[in-house]
């Protein structure tokens, strides 16, 4: 018998409209310091933690709300990425058209997989999804379009709407900005609607909601759906704003650092991705000066994490404060 | 560690210099693979090759004055460029040079491009990067796959290899690798009689090899790198291939391969090198040097990090005749007017496209008796005079030649 | 590509003996795997850093102690497998009762640990280790020339497997333990120690992944990597003979062995996925594996 994961967690004070205070207060705070923080802070950085965070929210919709762990998840994050460049580069399309064909790459990819791994439970469900994963790792790897183990480069910023130069750091960035919080709130909306609260219930105790007549097989689908979608809009801002997609976005440790990022923030809270999308981008780029302990050191993290921390740094916050995060 | 780079650096500058007039400053990035597979083809060798390099030009050149650091790019396009381009934006880094990893190697290309920066690329093999997707400033030091191809190719189908077969890592590089050399191969009169590809990080090789050992090619050419080529070869000593008569010709094998391999396995291996640490009384002085600096024992240095050093120094050279850093195509292009003369790669120019021209030899490992002490690993059997080593420079497609 | 048109008899022969040679290191890794998650629900993604493990005590002890490689054999498992018992009691003895994810994410992340560690000290290139002399050369089969040393592989890992499987279903040991998994409380209620068995068979388990990483270490390139690239492969094996069936794994891994062999005769560039695609067939038909108990 196991226990599900948020038997680990702090569990969620059920309430279905959120009369509480500091979830909008967090948000206020996080969009103050994303508006500040280009003063004092590479941009370029910001926005790359920009993308993972909102990659790393769409996991933790699966896993934090929907109770699903995808090992796979690099799988939309990284094909979206391809098409977004590819479109971008080879299609001439403007920035909008392809960060929207990468996502469009995303929900079509996750209505395939979905389908295929959700029938089956836990780890068995897991395991699906890193062998889709991985098999569309390899025809990344044959494919001519995506240039292999080079990848696709020189991707063009574009003309945001035909208007708004996006080689201009200070365009793109604001458009990521704008593209996260989208997704992040959208992410929000998702989780506190009646569709959320019934995802939650089948987390719970998925044979009482099949009793009570949901049909929890297509819920789950639009779950899994709704994360690989935001997985692939995350995907397709990375490809513009870095102006690469590569090997390394298909790849399965992609899968898991997503997973680390989520943990580390802290699964089935709404800002925990967040945080830990940001902290683990940091770690790698502040860190590459000795890189050769990066590794390790992500190792360590985990360990740490999972032993001792496993609310993550928000989810620790949270309890610690008592209130919701 | 960056730290310590940084005041060690300094502290060369500063001990080497007194009241100048003019000063030049310098920061140079050494971008290496630091922690997977390239790390001992590059990695930490590389820096310790640059902090030799920024040592020496030192002594005679007390009025440059130059600063070091080193990142990690964990063989990732993104990371790469990622701190590629923060050196480039915030941290003042003139130069970044060495890269093994073509396609992170073309990434930072076109950065160096676009904010007018140097890139030497000293462990990368894309032979685009001299070719289609050359720049003003860029410039691709040590080797390439076209020079790989037909060193190894021409030359063993001059000595009698003129039978192939490949063995082919299946992604863009292996493919690149496999037409080039078969192009050499066909050109000098030799035959490919089949090939087979292998999908990248093949553990085990056996199956392939049976295919290639029921060809009886003469040669079975490794179009592949790094473990794929460990594991072939080690499977290749298991099946007898070399005992039934055929040669392996690796076409990108690097003295730390062989070393991982063992004499005893590897004996036989035919392979291109453009600088070998026992070739001459210079690389051996350098590579005791090199040994004491990076500090970790029963390691020999390799082209790549012989790059390195070279690189910069012609770099510094450049830079100080100029009197400033801060233009990178004129850095390029005083690169490239500027003859290149340091002690491990001896003469040579810069062409036009970027390429650096210097001679290339065709080496073969040693068996285990006829190797007299630890990296006694080769016998040279053959010098590529630098005029032929290279792609001719009207055939690469070059936009700066061509237009 | 390079077609053998109406593949001739001897070649077909000679594939598929590599093929058996390759599935023998695919059971003799999955078989740890599924001892580990059948008795004890962990799934152990350290196991692939635990196989290096195993190939690089065998290349210290050559090193560094004299030790050749028949005494590594022995060696170098017991060594790996007395770390991975104290992984057990520090670590992973907290998360029984908690969802699988968490073991799954611990165990990552000391595989990441383990690796960094050894890249860092030794280098990715690899480390040599020569054959033992005895098993050097090969028969002459007539189809093709099988090397000693490989067919010294396939004789000790059957041999192993086979040993495995009959102390867990078949002798007294194996039957407490595996009442041992089922049902705890009731088994410490006979007065046997349930926390030492289990750290015992997790020993057992990366015993065995080391013991298969000394046999690779004469073949295969030694390196901190040897492990990544095949521990997908192997989790892939498990899931498809069940995972909490040994015989499942055992028969599973030199039967996808051949499997991928063939693939490399016919169509060489899918031999990686191949693997991949059955197991995502064998869940959605099978979801219990081929040989599985639980659902």
């Amino acid at each position: 018998m196991e226990q599900p994961v948020e038997a680990a967690i702090t569990p969620l004070a059920p309430s279905i409209s959120s009369r509480n205070w500091s979830e909008p207060l967090a948000f206020v705070v996080m969009v103050t310091v994303l508006a500040v923080a280009p003063l004092y802070i590479y941009p370029m950085f910001l926005m790359q933690a920009l993308c993972f965070a909102l990659f790393a929210c769409a996991f933790n919709l699966l896993i934090g709300y929907g109770g699903l762990l995808s090992f796979g998840h690099a799988l939309y994050f990284g094909w979206a990425s391809y098409l977004a460049a590819h479109s971008a580069k080879v299609w001439g399309f403007p920035p909008e058209l392809a960060i929207l064909t990468g996502t469009l790459t995303g929900a079509v990819l996750g209505v395939v997989a979905g389908s295929l791994a959700i029938r089956r439970q836990g780890i068995y469900f897991a395991m699906i999804t890193l062998a889709l994963a991985q098999m569309m790792f390899f025809f990344a790897l044959q494919m001519k379009f995506t240039g292999g183990e080079d990848g696709i480069q020189a991707v063009p910023r574009g003309r945001l709407f035909g208007m708004v130069d996006l080689a201009d750091q200070g365009n793109m960035y604001i458009t990521v900005v704008v593209i996260f919080l989208a997704g992040f709130l959208l992410i929000h909306r998702i989780i506190h609607s009646p569709f959320g609260e019934v995802l939650k219930a089948i987390r719970e105790n998925e044979p009482r909601a099949i009793s009570l007549g949901y049909k929890t097989d297509r819920y789950k689908l639009l779950a899994f759906v709704l994360s690989a979608t935001l997985a692939g809009l995350a995907g397709s801002t990375k490809a513009i704003v870095l102006q690469i997609a590569s090997l390394t976005d298909v790849d399965w440790p992609m899968s898991g650092e997503v997973v680390l990022m989520a943990l580390v923030g802290g699964l089935g809270t709404v800002f925990g991705p967040v945080a830990g999308a940001f902290i683990i981008i940091a770690m790698q780029t502040y860190l590459a000066q000795v890189g050769q302990w990066v590794t390790v050191i992500q190792g360590v993290i985990f360990v740490v994490c999972v032993l001792l921390f496993r609310r993550g740094v928000i989810g620790e916050l949270a309890a610690y404060l008592r209130i919701r995060l | 560690m960056k730290r310590l780079l940084s005041l060690t650096a300094v502290a060369v500058a500063l001990a080497a210099s007194s009241a100048q007039a003019q000063q030049v400053s310098v920061k140079i990035g050494v971008m290496s693979d630091m922690s997977s597979l390239y790390a001992d083809i590059g990695g930490p060798g590389s820096t310790a090759a640059a902090k030799l390099a920024i040592a020496d030009f030192a002594k005679s050149n007390p009025n440059v004055k130059v600063e070091l650091v080193s990142a990690d790019h964990q063989n990732k396009a993104d990371v790469g460029s990622g701190v590629v381009n923060k050196w480039y934006d915030t941290e003042n880094v003139d130069l970044v040079i060495d890269v093994p990893n073509s396609g992170v190697a073309l990434a930072v290309s076109q950065i160096a491009a676009t904010k007018n920066k140097v890139f030497i690329v000293s462990g990368a093999a894309a032979s685009d990067l001299t070719g289609p997707k050359c720049n003003a400033n860029t410039i691709h030091w040590t080797y390439d796959t076209w020079m790989l191809a037909n060193g190894t190719g021409k030359a063993l189908v001059k000595t009698g290899g003129d039978s192939w077969f490949f063995l082919t890592a299946d992604y863009a590089f292996g493919h690149a690798l496999e037409r080039d050399t078969a192009a050499a191969v066909e050109a000098n009169g030799g035959k490919v009689l089949g090939k087979v590809r292998h999908p990248l990080n093949t553990n085990d090789f056996s199956s392939f090899l049976l295919q290639a050992q029921t060809s009886k090619a003469k040669i079975i050419g490794l179009a592949n790198a790094g473990g794929d080529t460990i594991n072939s070869i080690k499977a290749g000593a298991e099946f007898g291939i070399v005992k039934g008569g055929q040669k392996f010709a690796g076409l990108l094998v690097f003295a730390s391969d062989v070393n991982a391999l063992g004499l005893a396995t590897a004996q036989g291996l035919t392979l291109t090198e453009t600088w070998y640490w026992d070739g001459n009384d210079n690389n051996r002085a350098w590579t005791k040097r090199w040994q004491t600096e990076r500090a970790a024992a029963g390691k020999f240095p390799t082209m790549v990090q012989a790059g390195v050093y070279s690189g910069i120094t012609h770099y510094l050279k450049a830079v100080a005749s100029l009197k400033s850093g801060a233009d990178g195509k004129a850095v390029v292009a005083e690169m490239k007017k500027l003859p290149t003369d340091d002690v491990l790669f001896g003469k040579g120019t810069i062409r036009a496209d970027g390429r650096k021209i210097h001679d290339a030899y065709l080496l073969e490992v040693k068996s285990p008796a006829e190797s007299k002490y630890p990296g006694d690993f080769y016998k040279v059997k053959a010098t590529i005079p630098a005029a032929e080593a290279f792609r001719p420079l009207k055939d690469g497609g070059c936009p700066l030649v061509s237009g | 590509m390079f077609e053998i048109f109406g593949i001739p008899s001897q070649a077909l022969f000679s594939q598929l003996l590599i093929g058996l040679i390759n599935g023998s290191f695919y059971a003799l890794l999955s078989l740890g795997l599924a001892v580990i998650f059948g008795m004890l629900n962990i799934i152990n993604f350290t196991h692939g850093a635990q196989y290096m493990l195993g190939a690089f005590v065998a290349f210290l002890l050559l090193q560094h102690a004299g030790i050749g490689y028949w005494p590594a054999l022995i060696v170098a498992p017991i060594l790996v497998g007395l770390i991975g018992m104290v992984i057990e009691r520090t670590m992973l003895q907290w998360l029984y009762k908690l969802d699988h994810l968490y073991g799954l994410l611990l165990t990552f992340g000391l595989a990441l640990i383990i690796e960094g560690l050894a890249r860092n000290y030794y280098g990715s290139a690899g480390l040599p280790y020569q054959m033992p002399d005895v098993l050097v050369g090969g028969y002459d089969l007539g189809f093709m020339r099988l090397p000693i040393y490989r067919g010294w592989v396939i004789v000790a890992s059957l041999t192993v497997c086979l040993g495995t499987w009959f102390v867990i279903e078949r002798t007294r040991l194996g039957a407490n333990l595996r009442a041992a998994t089922e049902n705890p409380t009731l088994v410490r209620a006979f007065g046997i120690n349930v926390p030492r068995m289990i750290t015992l068979t997790y020993g057992f388990g990366v015993a065995l992944a080391a013991f298969a990483g000394v046999m690779a270490a004469p073949i295969y390139n030694v390196s901190p990597q040897m492990g990544s690239s095949l521990i997908i492969v192997v989790f892939a094996v498990v899931v498809i003979g069940g995972m909490g069936s040994i015989m499942g794994a055992i028969v599973t891994g030199f039967g996808l062995g051949v499997i991928e062999g063939l693939t490399k005769v016919f169509f060489p560039e899918a031999s990686n996925t191949v693997i991949f695609v059955i197991m995502a067939i064998v869940l959605l038909v099978r979801p219990a594996g081929l040989f599985g108990r639980r659902a």
